[in-house]
């Protein structure tokens, strides 16, 4: 098997490792949510790459062309993207409450104030 | 007539705009209740269509199905959109006092609007028939499901939010990437489709390494969604801090509809042969299944907060669910399928009880319980009838399928389970008796509330429940008839 071959699967994994890493080591909700977008993107890249045709061009319909990409994954990306950005909203929303109603976005400072009532 | 199944997400998802732009509160209000009476309507209409005469296939806009979207409605989706709609209806009708006092006026309209987005989720994730869908009708679901958690009255609720936005995230990645490995390996997206195509793998039977993958993300990311035992840690703050309107409508539908995904993508995608005699999903279940039902059952008596108690106790109820699930027998699944509908009605009640008693107290730790069974004698009888409901009393609807749950272990021979079932079962008895001794041969607290019986219009709902609890303990044969048929249909791989 060559490892090389499938590259684009190594870049995913790793983005995504990078991210699952972040969201789980740090205590800072918005360096939190930077590391749950990474970890959302590299599937979006898992998508995209899948759709890629060897020799295939973009699908427009034009005399000479035979083989196209696939264009279907991109179309479920782009909803996977929208999704993304209203999760990003949301969360940073949230994290603007908790500031708002705790003064820090630190995640150990919060227990704190939780555990002090 | 044949729009029925487009119309029953359609309602809710356009109602929901029109709550926010009313200035009147009260009119989102009977919107909102409007809404999803019409969708409970709707849901029992397809629900006898779809038994009588088999299941319904409509094509989106018109559009065949490999190529279109469709959505199916098969016994298992009526049954779980029935569950769904049935519950956010009496949810609704509960609603309108005890959201005044717990959730702030100006975003009262916002709160139905998120309310009837998060059913209209639900809801698409039961009928529809093609995978993508389901993840983006499940994040539309969560995504409200967030906001509505963070509109708790105390500051905790936003970080409990913030938890289970980041472990739901996760979780619905991972369902992403199944899917888009399940499409790679097939190029098709429509269930049917994908069953078929699945199946004619070659060298499934040595295990094909991508559909392998799949199906550990699949099962890792519904896993997560339905708070399956030790995946579970989002549930019982988000349960507990989330507005106790809020709390109702997910506990009784949220987790079922995750569990009737995991149901859907194992059987009717992958292959009841497949999922269970290679990948052995019935042992990846069985533990994680068993630990539940001890764990959060023991974990749940030592809690104060009686909505956590209950949060805990719906982790252990889920715990029947996949054990149902992991016996990979007829009898086992109705009993797991069967344990989803009975489930949604006694936590839907038990959670009632809380929302009622938070709106005359104010908390709901065990303390406040102190002579409520003179002062709320309604409310605590509801108590008393979900809690034996929720032990598994004859007569009451948790009864028929815990006694399904058991003969299957019987038939299956695994007697260690059948004893845990059992312990299960004694362990709600000690959590849920806590809570009625308290309440009914404690003193009154020495701090008068000025409590009296809750509003007429929280009763009605909560005791509809209750008597649901108590009617289909006795007669039990429409729900299980569905349940037993969705397990036929399931055990075939979906195509009946």
């Amino acid at each position: 098997m060559n490892i090389g071959a499938h590259y684009n699967y190594w870049v995913a994994i790793f983005l995504m490792m990078t991210g699952f890493y972040v969201v789980i080591t740090h205590g800072n909700l918005i360096k939190k949510l930077i590391g749950l977008n990474l970890f959302t993107t590299s599937v979006f890249i898992l998508y995209i790459s899948m759709a890629k045709v060897k020799g295939g061009t973009a699908p427009i319909i034009a005399p000479g062309i035979e083989v196209y990409s696939n264009p279907l994954p991109h179309v479920l990306i782009l909803t996977a993207i929208v999704v993304g950005v209203a999760t990003t909203a949301v969360g940073l929303a949230l994290v603007l409450l908790i500031y708002d109603r705790y003064g820090t976005i630190e995640e150990d400072e919060i227990s704190l104030k939780d555990d002090a009532l | 007539m044949n729009h029925l199944p487009a119309i029953q997400v359609i309602i809710p998802l356009l109602c929901a705009p029109l709550c926010m732009l009313l200035r009147w509160r009260t009119g989102a209000w009977l919107i909102a209740t409007l809404a999803t009476w019409a969708t409970f309507g709707v849901s029992f209409v397809l629900a006898r269509t779809v038994v009588l005469n088999g299941a319904i296939t409509y094509d989106m806009g018109g559009w065949p199905a490999p190529w279109g979207i469709n959505y199916h409605v098969d016994t298992l989706s009526a049954f779980v959109v029935l569950i769904v709609s049935g519950v956010g209806a009496l949810t609704l009708a509960f609603a309108y006092k005890s959201v005044q006092r717990e959730i702030r006026p100006e975003s009262l309209r916002a709160f139905y609007a998120l309310l009837l987005i998060c059913l209209a989720g639900l809801l698409g994730i039961a009928l529809t028939g093609d995978a993508f869908n389901i993840y983006v009708f499940l994040e539309i679901s969560s995504l409200s499901a967030y906001a509505l958690i963070g509109m708790g009255q105390r500051r905790r609720a936003l970080r409990a939010a913030f938890q289970y936005l980041i472990m739901g995230t996760i979780g619905a990645t991972f369902i992403l990437i199944g899917i888009g490995l399940l499409y790679s390996l097939t190029g098709t997206l429509n269930i049917q489709d994908l069953a078929s195509r699945v199946e004619m793998i070659p060298n499934s039977t040595y295990g094909n390494h991508t559909l392998i993958t799949a199906f550990a993300f699949l099962t890792v990311g519904l896993s997560l969604k339905l708070a399956l035992f030790p995946l579970h840690l989002w549930l019982p703050n988000a349960y507990t801090y989330a507005p106790s309107v809020v709390t109702i409508f997910l506990a009784a539908t949220a987790t079922k509809v995750a569990v009737y995904m995991l149901l859907r993508f194992s059987f009717c995608i992958l292959g009841q042969r497949f999922v269970f005699e290679q990948l052995t999903l019935g042992n990846i279940l069985l533990l994680p299944s068993l630990a539940a039902i001890l764990v959060a059952s023991l974990v749940a008596i030592f809690q104060y907060d009686i909505k956590r108690m209950l949060a805990y106790s719906s982790i252990a109820q889920i715990g029947y669910m996949t054990l149902g699930i992991s016996l990979n027998s007829h009898a086992g699944l109705s009993a797991g399928i069967l344990h989803m509908f009975n489930h949604a009605l006694m936590k839907g009640s038990l959670f009632m009880v809380m929302g009622a008693v938070a709106y005359r107290t104010g908390s709901v730790y065990l303390s406040d319980f102190r002579g409520l069974g003179r002062r709320m004698p309604w409310t605590m009888a509801a108590f008393v009838f979900g809690g034996m409901s929720l032990m598994g009393v004859p007569l009451t609807a948790g009864f028929i399928s815990k006694w399904i749950l058991l003969q299957a272990t019987l038939e299956a021979g695994w007697w260690p389970v059948t004893a845990i079932i059992l312990l299960g079962s004694l362990l709600a008895v000690i959590y849920i008796w806590r809570v009625v001794e308290t309440a009914y041969f404690n003193p009154r607290h020495e701090i008068e509330h000025g409590t009296k019986e809750a509003p007429l219009s929280m009763l009605l709902p909560m005791w509809i429940l209750v008597g649901a609890n108590i009617y289909f303990g006795i007669d039990t044969s429409i729900p299980l008839h569905m349940a037993e048929r969705a397990a036929t249909i399931l055990m075939s791989g979906g195509t009946l």
